[in-house]
C-alpha cells in the first residue's frame, strides 16, 4: 500500500532542487519532533499549500479552471471519475438485478468449486453466493465511492479543524496539535489503519471508513495549517485586518476560502489511496465484515483471493475497477494541481 | 571526488539489481537440475500452524498433537481410518461391571527413545503427575485432563467438584490397574487421547516437565515440553526450526509396531491454506493439511490425492433462550424450518458434506434413526411464527470472522445464507459480526449478547458424552442459561450408563427428545475436512478425528 | 553530533514510556483476548477463571503494569501467546526477515528507478518518458496484495521460475549468524544456502519494490527536469563540458537529494506494503508478525513489544537520513 502522503511529492519537486531552500525550510518549521519524517513530509504539504497562498481570490481559480480543461491528463482523470460518479448514482437503474439476492438459476449449479459463469440473463455469472455478479459490480461503484468518499470527507473535515485552529491561533495551540499530527505522520499508513481496526471493539463498514479517515487527517491538518500561515502575512488578510475585520471573520471569510483550494487537490488524489487501503483491509480480514453489501475492495480481497481458481474474473473484475478509479482520481488530482500551480508542470 | 563516490554508489546499486537478476535465473536454472532427484527418505508435510509444545498433557490443539502423534503412544489408539478402539501401549483393556476399575495388559519390551523400559510404573507415573500437577499455570494448560477427569488431587480451579481418577497401582510390570471414582461414559475412548499419551518419567523427571511459569500474558514451559520430548512412537524429536517453521522428526529404529518407512518426517507450518496449495504444486512439500473446499476439485484433478477425512463434526445454529420468543419452542421450530440447509450444504459445504439432523455424527454410539427432521418448509415455518405471535421478530445473529474451522470453513457465507433464509420468512436480521478472537466467543458463551449464533465441534473421541454432553449437559450461557432440567438429568443419566445396550437406548432417546421436545439448537451440517498428498505418497490413510500416523506412509 | 544522538536517544525513552502505558491500559480493555484464543470451543466458565487467576489478569490493571514495566527493565517483554517463546526472540526472527525484504525491495527500486527517471527526462516527451510515466501510474494504483498474486500465480505456478513462499527451501542447510539468510549463506560460504535464500527473495522484493519504484522514478524524473533547466546546466553546456561530466557532477549530485528524501520517506510505505506483501508470500517477517498477532490471537506481549519497535525505529531511520543529507550536501546541518 502506498503511503498517501507520497503521492503529493509527485509533480511538486522544485522545493527540494535547491538545497538551500530546503535548508530554510528546515529551519522554519519545528525541529524538535518525535522524529524527522514527518518533517519532510510536511515540507511537502506546506509547498502545496504555499501554492494557493501567494495570489487569492477568484481569478486564482478561474484561471486554474482554464488551465485544467486543457490538460490532458486532467481530462482523462476527470472524465473517468465523471463516469464513476454517474455509474454510482444511477446504479439501481443501470443493474438488471437486486445485488443481494440469490437466483435459484444460478444456486442450482452452484458448489464451492463450481460458480457459474455468464448467461444471458447473467451476462458476468455469478458469485459465490449465487448473486447476480454484474449488478453486484455496478452496486460496488457505489459503494465504494461512500466509503473513500466518506473516509476523505471524515479525514478532511477533522484535518481541516485541527489545521485552522492551528494555522488561526498559532503559538502553543499550534505547537500541541502540530506535534500531534507529526506522531501521526510518522506512522506508516495502513499500520496505523490496521491498528485502528483491529483494536476496535465492533468490526463494520465504518471501522474501515474510520480508520481510513484517520490516517489522513494529520495529512489535511498539516495542509491547511500551511496554507493558513502563509496567509496571515499576504497583502489581502494584512488589508482585512488594518480594516478592523474581526480576527474569526478573517479566518472564515478570507483565510479559510483561499486556503481550501489546496485541502481539494489534496482530497482528490486521497480519494484513490483511501480505495485502496479499505482493499487492503478487506484483504487482510480486518475490512467490513458484512459480505452482502457489494464493495469492489471486499469483492476483491475477499471473494477474489478465496475463489481465485474457481472464477479468477470474481478478482480480476474488481480489481480493474479500482485501478482504473484509483487512477482517475490520481490523474485529476495531479491535474489540479498542475491547474493552481503552473510551476510545476512538467 | 564527490562526484565519482556518487558514481560509484550508483553503479553499485545497479551492479546489485543485475546480480539479484543474473542469480535468479542461475538458481531457477539449478531447480530443473534437483527437480528430478529423489528426496531420499524424507516425507515433508504442510501443517496449518505452530505447535505449542510437545509435552502431550499440556495440549490441546491439533497442530501441536500432530508432530506428538509421531512420538507418543496412548494406552489404547484409534484403528486407522476410524474412531473405533484397538490396542497399543496396552493389548489388551477391560474393567469391572461398574466401570470403576480398569485393567490395562501392557505390551512387552517396548521402550521409550532415551532407552528406559517402558511398563506399568511409567504408566502410572503418568497418570499420578497429571492428578498431582500443581499451579494454576500448569492446571489451566490441561484441558483434556480436565475435561476427562474433572479435577485434581489438589484443585486451583473453583467449583470442579470430586475428580474422577482416584488411583493407578502396577500390578506387576504388564498391568497397570487404574481406578476411578466414578464411572464415565468418555472411557475407554478418552485412553486414545493424545493428550494423554505416555512420556518416559526418567525424561519428565530429568528436564522439569512439570515446571510451568507463568510470565506476564503467556506460559513457559519447561524443557521437557520444548527440547527433548521423549515417547515410544515410531519417530523421534529431531529439532524445531522457528525460523524456518520446522519441525524435524527422525525414524525410530526400535518402533514396537509398524516402524517408519521414511528416515526423516519435516513438518512444515504454512498458516495459509492458498500457500500451502502452492507449496504442494511446487513438490515442495508432499502432503498438506486442510486444502481450502473450494481447491479440492483441482488438485484431485491435477493427480494429487485428496483423502476426505470421514465428518467427525457439526455444525450448529444455537438459541439464546434469554430471549423470550426464542424460549417458544414453536419459534425455534419455526427457525429450524426456516433453514434451506440442503441447499446450503450444496453450495457452501466442502465436497461430501451432509445435512446434520442430530448433534453428533451417525458413526457414533446412540445415534438415533428416527427423530424429528426439519426439512426446508417456509410455509409450516411462517406458520409457526404466527401461531407463537412473533411475526414481527427481529434477532441479533452473532458470527465469527478471522476464522476457519473445519466444521466451519468460511462463516461470512455460511451465517449470509442462513440469515437469507431467515428474512424470507419475515424474521429480520441483524447480522453482528466478531472477530474469532477479539471476543465472539466471549460474547456468545461468556455474555450471552445474541439471539442467534453458529459455532461447532470436531469430537474427539467415539462418545455422545463427548458431542451431546459437551453442548447440553449442562446450564450454559450460550443457550441461555436455562434450567433445563428434564434435559441435564436425562443426558448425565445416559452417561452414567455402563452397559452398552443400555447407554445406546439411553442417548438414542436423549437424541430424540432434543429434536422434538428441547431443541436448544439446529444441527447444520457435518463437514468432512480433508488431506492432500502428492501421487507417489503411499500408505496413509485419513481419519476422521485427525489422528494420522506417518510411520505407514512412503515416498516415491 | 554526538549531542544531537545523545538527545534523540532520551526522547525515545520518554516517548516509550508514555506509549507502553497506553498501548498496555488500551490492549486490556479490549473484547476478547488471550483467554479467549487459548480456549477455543473449549471455554466453560470454571477454566475461564482458572486462566484468568493463572495470568494474574484478576489483579489490578496497575499491578499488571507495574509488573509488565518491571519485566521490561530486565529487557523481558514476556512470552508469545501464540507460539510460547521469549517475545524478543520472536521478534529478533522476524525483524531480520522483513530488513532483508525491504532491502531488496529498495535495492530494486533504486537500482531502477534513479536510472529510469534519469532517463525519461533526457527523452522527455518520447516513447520512454511516456511508458515510464504510465507504468508509474499504474504502479501506485493498482492494489500490491493483488499484484503479488497475480507475480505468484504467473512465476510460481504457471512458470514454476520462483518458489511460491517462504525463505528457504527446506532441506537446505543455512546457519543463522545474521537471520539475514543471503548474508548468511555468503558469510559461511555456503553458497547453496545464500542462491536458495536470493531465489525466494526475488519476486516478494518485486512486489514490495512497485510503489517505491514508480515514487522514484518519478521523483528522480522531475527533478532531474528541473536540475536541467538550471542556469549552472545550461552555463555548463554552454562552456562546452563533457556530457558525461555534467551529468555526473552536475546534474545526478543535484537531482539526488530529493530521491535520497524520498527514499527515507519510502521506509514508512515499505513496512505497510510489507505487511501484504509477507501476507501473500508467507515471508516469516514482521508483517506476518503483525497479522498474527492481532488476527490470530491478540498475542498482547507481542503487540506491545511491536508498537515500542516501531517508535524506535523511526527514529533511527530519521537519524540515519538526517545524516546521509549531511554526507550528500554538507550545506545542510543536523541539528
Amino acid at each position: 500500500m502506498s503511503d498517501p502522503i507520497t503521492r503529493p511529492v509527485v509533480g511538486t519537486p522544485r522545493e527540494s532542487v535547491d538545497p538551500a531552500a530546503v535548508e530554510e525550510k528546515r529551519e522554519g518549521t519545528l525541529p524538535r519532533g518525535l522524529d524527522r519524517l514527518g518533517e519532510r513530509k510536511r515540507a511537502r504539504l506546506e509547498q502545496l499549500a504555499q501554492a494557493t497562498a501567494d495570489k487569492g481570490g477568484v481569478s486564482l481559480v478561474r484561471d486554474a479552471f482554464r488551465r485544467l480543461r486543457r490538460n490532458p491528463t486532467a481530462i482523462v482523470g476527470a472524465s473517468i471519475v465523471a463516469l464513476f460518479i454517474l455509474v454510482a448514482i444511477f446504479a439501481p437503474l443501470l443493474a438488471p438485478h437486486d445485488p443481494a439476492q440469490r437466483f435459484d438459476e444460478l444456486t442450482k449449479n452452484l458448489t464451492v468449486d463450481n460458480i457459474p459463469g455468464a448467461s444471458s440473463e447473467f451476462p458476468l455469472g455469478s458469485d459465490p453466493l449465487g448473486r447476480d455478479f454484474l449488478s453486484r459490480m455496478i452496486h460496488g461503484s457505489r459503494q465504494t465511492l461512500f466509503v473513500g468518499v466518506l473516509a476523505t470527507l471524515i479525514g478532511l473535515a477533522l484535518g481541516v479543524l485541527i489545521g485552522a485552529i492551528a494555522g488561526a491561533f498559532g503559538g502553543w495551540v499550534d505547537n500541541i496539535l502540530m506535534r500531534f499530527t507529526d506522531v501521526m505522520l510518522a506512522l506508516p499508513a495502513l499500520l496505523l489503519a490496521i491498528s485502528l481496526v483491529a483494536m476496535a471493539s465492533r468490526s463494520s463498514q465504518w471501522t474501515v471508513i474510520l480508520a481510513v479517515a484517520i490516517v489522513n487527517v494529520p495529512i489535511f491538518a498539516r495542509l491547511l495549517r500551511g496554507s493558513m500561515l502563509a496567509q496571515r502575512e499576504s497583502d489581502h488578510v494584512l488589508a482585512a485586518r488594518a480594516l478592523g475585520v474581526k480576527q474569526g471573520s478573517i479566518v472564515l471569510r478570507h483565510m479559510l476560502p483561499n486556503a481550501m483550494t489546496a485541502v481539494i487537490v489534496q482530497a482528490t488524489l486521497t480519494l484513490s489511496t483511501a480505495i485502496l487501503e479499505a482493499a487492503s483491509l478487506s484483504f487482510l480480514g480486518l475490512g467490513d465484515p458484512d459480505i452482502n453489501r457489494a464493495e469492489w475492495g471486499l469483492m476483491l480481497g475477499v471473494d477474489g483471493q478465496r475463489y481465485f481458481e474457481v472464477r479468477p474474473e470474481l478478482a480480476y473484475y474488481p480489481a480493474v475497477a479500482i485501478i482504473v478509479v484509483a487512477l482517475g482520481f490520481t490523474l485529476l488530482g495531479e491535474g489540479m494541481r498542475e491547474a493552481i500551480d503552473p510551476k510545476s508542470r512538467r | 571526488m564527490q562526484a565519482s563516490r556518487l558514481k560509484a554508489a550508483v553503479a553499485l546499486a545497479a551492479a546489485a539489481a543485475l546480480a539479484v537478476g543474473a542469480s535468479g535465473c542461475a538458481k531457477s536454472e539449478r531447480d530443473d537440475d534437483s527437480g528430478g532427484a529423489k528426496t531420499g527418505g524424507t516425507f515433508v508435510f504442510a501443517g496449518a500452524g505452530n505447535p505449542k509444545n510437545f509435552d502431550p498433557i499440556f495440549n490441546d490443539d491439533g497442530e501441536s498433537f500432530r508432530p506428538i502423534r509421531q512420538m507418543y503412544d496412548t494406552l489404547v489408539q484409534n484403528k486407522p481410518g476410524t474412531a473405533d478402539l484397538q490396542g497399543a501401549l496396552a493389548e489388551s483393556w477391560e474393567h469391572d461391571p461398574e466401570g470403576k476399575v480398569w485393567t490395562f495388559k501392557l505390551r512387552k519390551n517396548v521402550k521409550f527413545h532415551d532407552g528406559t523400559p517402558f511398563n506399568a510404573a511409567a504408566v502410572c507415573f503418568n497418570f499420578d503427575r497429571w492428578f498431582n500437577m500443581k499451579g494454576a499455570a500448569a492446571q489451566s494448560q490441561m484441558i483434556y485432563y480436565s475435561d476427562v477427569f474433572g479435577g485434581f488431587a489438589k484443585n486451583e480451579a473453583e467449583g470442579v467438584g470430586e475428580p474422577v481418577y482416584n488411583k493407578c497401582e502396577a500390578k506387576d510390570d504388564g498391568t497397570a490397574v487404574v481406578t476411578m471414582n466414578r464411572y464415565k461414559g468418555a472411557f475407554p475412548g478418552a485412553f486414545a487421547l493424545t493428550a494423554l499419551s505416555i512420556a518416559s518419567p526418567e525424561a519428565l523427571k530429568k528436564y522439569d516437565a512439570d515446571t510451568v511459569k507463568q510470565n506476564g500474558d503467556s506460559f513457559e514451559y519447561s524443557a521437557f515440553a520444548n527440547e527433548h520430548p521423549v515417547g515410544t512412537g515410531p519417530f523421534t524429536f529431531g529439532g524445531w526450526d522457528k525460523a524456518k517453521g520446522e519441525i524435524t522428526l527422525n525414524r525410530n529404529p526400535d518402533y514396537w509396531g509398524e516402524k517408519a518407512k521414511v528416515d526423516k518426517l519435516v513438518i512444515k507450518v504454512i498458516e495459509d491454506e492458498n500457500t500451502r496449495k502452492q507449496e504442494l504444486r511446487a513438490g515442495t512439500v508432499q502432503g498438506i493439511d486442510f486444502p481450502a473446499p473450494a481447491d479440492r476439485k483441482a488438485l484431485s484433478g491435477e493427480g494429487f490425492q485428496v483423502l476426505d477425512r470421514p465428518a467427525f463434526n457439526i455444525l450448529y445454529l444455537g438459541f439464546n433462550q434469554k430471549n423470550p420468543k426464542l424460549k417458544d419452542l414453536r419459534v425455534r421450530q419455526a427457525i429450524a424450518y426456516a433453514l434451506n440447509r440442503q441447499q446450503l450444504v450444496q453450495t457452501k459445504g466442502p465436497g461430501g458434506t451432509k445435512v446434520a439432523d442430530e448433534f453428533m455424527p451417525d458413526t457414533v454410539l446412540g445415534y438415533a434413526q428416527d427423530v424429528q427432521k426439519y426439512d426446508y418448509n417456509v410455509d409450516k415455518a411462517k406458520q409457526l411464527l404466527k401461531e407463537a405471535g412473533a411475526e414481527n421478530l427481529t434477532l441479533n445473529f452473532y458470527y465469527p470472522t478471522d476464522v476457519s474451522r473445519p466444521y466451519m470453513p468460511n462463516p461470512q457465507e455460511i451465517f449470509t445464507v442462513l440469515a437469507n433464509d431467515l428474512q424470507a420468512v419475515g424474521i429480520k436480521v441483524n447480522g453482528v459480526a466478531r472477530p474469532w478472537n477479539g471476543g465472539y466467543k466471549d460474547d456468545v458463551q461468556q455474555f450471552g449478547k445474541h439471539d442467534l449464533h453458529i459455532l461447532g465441534w470436531t469430537g474427539d473421541y467415539n462418545d455422545p458424552g463427548n458431542f451431546v454432553g459437551t453442548f447440553f449437559g449442562r446450564a450454559k450461557v450460550e443457550f441461555g442459561d436455562q434450567a433445563m432440567t428434564e434435559m441435564f438429568d436425562a443426558i448425565t443419566k445416559a452417561d452414567a450408563t455402563v452397559d452398552e445396550a443400555g447407554k445406546k437406548a439411553a442417548w438414542e432417546q436423549v437424541n430424540r427428545d432434543i429434536a422434538a421436545k428441547w431443541l436448544p439448537a439446529v444441527p447444520v451440517w457435518h463437514a468432512p475436512p480433508a488431506i492432500v498428498v502428492t501421487k507417489d505418497v503411499k500408505g496413509l490413510v485419513a481419519s476422521p478425528l485427525t489422528d494420522e500416523r506417518f510411520n505407514t506412509v512412503s515416498v516415491g | 553530533m554526538l549531542r544531537v544522538i545523545v538527545r534523540r536517544l532520551l526522547q525515545l525513552v520518554v516517548t516509550l514510556i508514555g506509549l507502553s502505558a497506553l498501548v498496555f491500559v488500551w490492549l486490556r480493555n479490549l473484547p476478547g483476548g488471550p483467554i479467549e484464543a487459548l480456549l477455543g470451543e473449549r471455554a466453560t466458565p470454571e477454566r475461564r477463571a482458572l486462566l484468568v487467576k493463572a495470568l494474574g489478569y484478576d489483579q489490578p490493571i496497575l499491578v499488571q503494569y507495574a509488573k509488565f514495566m518491571q519485566r521490561l527493565l530486565t529487557g523481558d517483554f514476556g512470552n508469545s501467546i501464540r507460539s510460547g517463546d521469549p517475545v524478543t526472540e520472536v521478534i529478533g526472527r522476524a525483524f531480520p526477515a522483513t530488513i532483508e525484504l525491504a532491502a531488496a525491495a529498495m535495492i530494486i527500486a533504486i537500482g531502477l528507478g534513479v536510472p529510469l527517471g534519469y532517463l525519461a527526462a533526457r527523452h522527455r516527451g518520447r516513447l520512454l518518458d511516456n511508458l515510464s510515466i504510465a507504468g508509474t501510474l499504474l504502479g501506485i494504483s493498482i492494489p500490491i496484495f493483488f499484484l503479488g498474486y497475480l507475480l505468484k500465480d504467473v512465476f510460481t505456478q504457471n512458470m514454476h521460475w520462483f518458489p511460491p513462499s517462504g525463505r528457504i527451501s527446506t532441506g537446505v542447510d543455512n546457519t543463522d549468524v545474521t537471520g539475514f539468510f543471503v548474508l548468511d549463506g555468503l558469510l559461511t560460504r555456503e553458497f547453496d544456502a545464500a542462491g536458495d535464500a536470493l531465489w525466494h527473495l526475488i519476486l516478494p522484493a518485486l512486489t514490495l519494490a512497485t510503489i517505491p519504484l514508480a515514487v522514484i522514478v518519478r521523483i528522480t524524473r522531475a527533478s532531474v527536469l528541473d536540475v536541467l533547466n538550471e542556469d549552472f546546466v545550461r552555463t555548463a553546456e554552454a562552456k562546452g563540458l563533457r556530457h558525461k561530466t555534467i551529468r555526473g557532477r552536475h546534474i545526478l549530485r543535484n537531482a539526488l537529494l530529493p530521491v535520497v528524501t524520498t527514499i527515507g520517506l519510502q521506509t514508512g510505505a515499505l513496512l505497510s506494503g510489507a505487511v501484504l506483501t509477507e501476507r501473500v508470500y508467507n515471508w516469516g517477517g514482521l508483517g506476518t508478525l503483525i497479522y498474527n498477532s492481532i488476527s490470530g490471537g491478540r498475542d498482547y506481549p507481542v503487540l506491545q513489544a511491536l508498537i515500542l519497535l516501531a517508535a524506535l525505529v523511526f527514529v533511527v531511520v530519521n537519524l540515519l537520513v538526517d545524516l546521509s543529507y549531511a554526507f550528500i550536501d554538507p550545506r545542510v546541518r543536523v541539528r
